[in-house]
């Protein structure tokens, strides 16, 4: 350890301004940190902080996606094997098919983001913040297996160029950044983001697909009024049934919810009130369920597509969703209310989720300007003295 | 009792080297200083100059802002020291102390047939007006002012706070004294804010001529602000004064015995003092002597005058200062920790359990002065009101003064807000933001716009 920290001691100079690699700067800020938590004391203000930091706040939520990304890995060999008519198929087989399909997008997803970002910092003298550690994770985790590669890169640098550097950088961006990526291939390579083929490894290929095999998600099956094809409530919550790469098991999304709100990190508020509000939604349409669809058990919608991933993951990302305690909960509310209006009735879009959240992250300063306005006009009614 | 308050949000960081509960007569120090920077928002002028002889409670500068208000020394000396930083900013104007003190005489024996302007005159030429301060802007109070109230919280819940009831348990009468005069002061209601947790002094519950509040709940609950954020708020044109229990014996001890004799206890606390306990010493001395052979030597240390939250860092054996019941001594930080974001980090402590620490209940931590990680854009959300009871959202008014925009930092509640208030913010930040900075600019800003 103190031989590496000589070694960055010593090179330190190099990279600081005036130096012969002085345009590599916020780079080698963000590996020195990522090495060393810096010796930095505090000048003023408190003089004791928080042991948190960005790093590890982040590194949680990547930890919390873990369960998520290794059952996915897992669900995407069985539903080849599915595919395919294969028997059996070791944990360690099904796992390895799965893991050789997503690794590459991960990579790319995580060479494409931080290279833009570490472009920006160093344009704007910023360090390198780690929120793309979280956005990096998330993007192929909401893409179909099969997506090529070029796609995601392509996605990927338009989610954090026009999604996020555009406006300023990190905690600047009003759209998730992760959903952002995922709504411009949904709409610019629709082929390859819906329909039934797409879900499956392998299956967009066509080799060695048994023929009655169709691929289609619940949802989709649900949307063309096959509620029979519906899969049980056990494949639905364990989630071994097809869907984007790793946000099929509610079990699995439940876990990272835990260390989320355990942590203190994701919101509770957002999470379960986005729950609450789905809820709210299924049961209206039950009342008023004029075809199959619409009777479908809301609480059964719950674990129906990426609504848990969702509400866990995406709708909680603290910089596009309200901020202010009880906005949180109008905001999640209304996520889950409008994911489950948009899924079942707009015959265009299988699932709503991404629409509602992206719908939300546009009304989220808003819901939070009205909250401010009523504690304002509190004080100011308060006062003797006019404004 | 009276009405009980409950406080829900905030957090006690519990630390080793509370004071024990045995008090020490310091030996008396050599030097003492009054720093111009103890006090938000003046001028100083000179008045003396180094060889100048001066008694205790003879004045040593004045604000050019409001001139009558004079800065006075503790201690009868030779002005021995006049340390400047940048730009000739007065840092400290150094007093070596007599053997033996003597005072300025006030006269004023008979205090209750004093009026308002007899008082606060008195108050002024002695040193003493300073010790009350305003809401808004958290600056000296301004005589011409008459107050709505005044405020005076009577517990500290800062991390390692010397117990307040333990500090005035002798001084009921003049405290009384103290208090008395305060009510001249105002039309309003004189406050009196009392914590919950176990009972407080007699000195405060016999005291007459109080409204009584008792407080509990975690830090920041006895913050003066977040009492009159329940109590009373101030609103926009109001003013409101607030001081603490030892600055109002020191009033009560002038109108009693017509000196200012600016003695008060403190707390030496924190992890590095070998015995950490309560010493009776003089406002202003240098710590010399209180930490001579009794603090760890091996390493490099912060000396603060103050709580870990709000206090000021004392450089090379400096002073006490004005406003600070407490000298806290915790290690620095300088140190580079390999991958110590993805350490459990068992022996730290965070309000989020991302850090391990949790896992072992009811333990006291020894923190140091790192930063524990790089400064970063405003990313987490809903941490700040967490730690953060009053009735103001915290995280917008930041950024209203961040773009310095007047009206909405008016909206959202300046007035009612010092640094002080913002001290767990800026402590469990993940961005690491200077929190308490922002919130002193923008209250800086708000005065000169408003003046």
């Amino acid at each position: 350890m103190n031989s590496l920290r000589k070694f960055v001691d010593k090179i330190k100079p190099q990279f600081e301004k005036g130096g012969k690699f002085e345009k590599l700067q916020s780079t080698f800020e963000a590996f020195e940190t990522f090495l060393f938590v810096p010796n930095t004391v505090t000048t003023k203000g408190a003089h004791i902080r928080d042991a948190n930091d960005m790093k590890r706040t982040m590194i949680m939520v990547v930890l919390a996606l873990v369960p998520s990304l290794l059952f996915g890995m897992w669900n995407i060999g069985l539903q080849h094997f599915y595919a395919t008519g294969q028997e059996g198929g070791t944990i360690v087989e099904l796992f390895w098919i799965g893991f050789k399909a997503v690794f590459p997008i991960i990579v790319v997803s995580y060479v494409t983001g931080l290279a833009i970002e570490f472009a920006f910092a160093q344009i704007r003298g910023h360090e390198v913040n780690e929120g793309f550690l979280v956005s990096g994770m998330l993007i192929p985790i909401v893409l179909p297996v099969d997506i090529p590669l070029w796609m995601v890169a392509v996605a990927t640098a338009f989610a954090v160029v026009i999604g996020k550097e555009v406006f300023g950088g990190t905690g600047m961006n009003i759209l998730n950044p992760a959903l952002t990526a995922r709504a411009f291939l949904f709409f610019a390579y629709p082929s390859y983001m819906s329909g039934n083929a797409v879900w499956i490894h392998g299956m967009s290929a066509g080799e060695g697909i048994v023929d009655s095999y169709s691929g289609a998600t619940p949802l989709a099956e649900a949307a063309a009024g096959n509620i029979d094809k519906l899969p049980s409530v056990a494949e639905m919550f364990f989630g071994t049934i097809p869907g984007s790469i790793a946000e099929t098991s509610t079990l699995a999304v439940l876990i990272g919810a835990a260390l989320l709100l355990f942590t203190g990190i994701g919101s509770a508020r957002i999470m379960i009130s986005t729950f609450i509000g789905g809820l709210v939604m299924g049961l209206l349409l039950n009342i008023f369920a004029v075809n199959p669809f619409m009777e479908i058990p809301a609480w059964e919608h719950l674990l129906l597509g990426g609504f848990a991933f969702g509400a866990v993951f995406m709708a909680t990302d603290p910089v596009s969703a309200a901020q202010t305690p009880k906005g949180k909960i109008i905001y999640g509310f209304l996520i889950g209310f409008l994911a489950i209006l948009i899924r079942v009735i707009n015959p265009a879009y299988p699932e709503g989720v991404m629409l509602a959240i992206l719908l939300m992250n546009v009304f989220a300063p808003l819901i939070d300007h009205y909250i401010m306005e009523a504690n304002m006009k509190k004080r100011m009614k308060r006062a003797k003295v006019s404004a | 009792m009276s009405k009980v308050i409950k406080i829900k949000k905030g957090l006690d960081i519990k630390l080793v080297g509370t004071a024990e509960k045995i008090l020490k007569k310091a030996e008396q120090a050599e030097t003492y200083a009054v720093k111009p920077a103890d006090f938000q928002g003046i001028r100083p002028k000179l008045l003396v100059k180094t060889g100048d002889k001066v008694k205790a409670g003879a004045p040593l500068f004045f604000d050019k802002f409001q001139p009558e208000v004079q800065f006075t020394s503790p201690v009868s000396g030779e002005v021995i020291e006049i340390n400047r930083g940048e730009r000739r900013m007065i840092l400290e104007v150094v007093v070596k102390a007599d053997p033996e003190i003597e005072y300025e005489s006030f006269g004023v024996t008979d205090s209750k047939s004093l009026t308002r302007e007899e008082i606060i005159a008195v108050l002024q030429q002695s040193g003493l007006w300073p010790s009350i301060r305003q809401r808004p802007y958290s600056i000296i109070a301004r005589s011409t002012d008459i107050p709505k109230a005044i405020f005076i919280s009577a517990f500290d819940t800062a991390p390692l706070a010397p117990d307040m009831d333990y500090i005035v348990k002798e001084y009921g009468d003049e405290f009384q004294k103290g208090i008395d005069i305060l009510s001249k002061l105002t039309d309003g209601k004189v406050h009196l804010s009392l914590n919950a947790e176990y009972p407080p002094a007699d000195t405060f519950t016999k005291v007459k001529g109080v409204e009584f509040y008792y407080f509990k709940g975690p830090h920041p609950a006895g913050n003066v602000g977040v009492q009159m954020n329940k109590i009373d708020p101030v609103n926009k044109g109001d003013i409101v004064w607030y001081t603490y229990a030892q600055e109002i014996i020191m009033i009560g001890r002038l109108f009693s015995k017509g000196i200012y004799d600016a003695s008060k206890i403190i707390a030496l606390a924190g992890s590095e003092v070998i015995h950490p306990k309560y010493f009776k010493i003089i406002s202003g001395a240098c710590i010399a002597n209180l930490v001579k052979d009794n603090v760890t030597k091996d390493k490099p240390l912060r000396f603060i005058s103050g709580n870990v939250l709000t206090g000021s860092k004392i450089y090379n054996e400096g002073y006490v200062g004005y406003y600070d019941n407490m000298v806290t001594v915790i290690p620095e930080g300088e140190y580079y920790e390999m991958f110590g974001w993805a350490k459990p980090g068992f022996n730290k402590f965070s309000a989020s359990r991302a850090v391990l620490s949790w896992l072992i209940p009811g333990r006291k931590f020894k923190l140091d002065t790192n930063l524990h990680g790089g400064p970063r854009a405003y990313v987490m959300t809903g941490e700040y009101e967490k730690v953060f009871p009053m009735d103001i959202y915290p995280v917008q008014l930041i950024k209203a003064i961040m773009i310095e925009d007047i009206d909405l930092m008016e909206k959202l509640g300046i007035y009612e807000v010092d640094e002080e208030d913002f001290a767990l913010c800026e402590y469990v930040c993940t961005s690491k933001a200077e929190v308490q900075s922002i919130v002193r600019k923008g209250l800086d800003l708000m005065r000169q716009e408003m003046s």
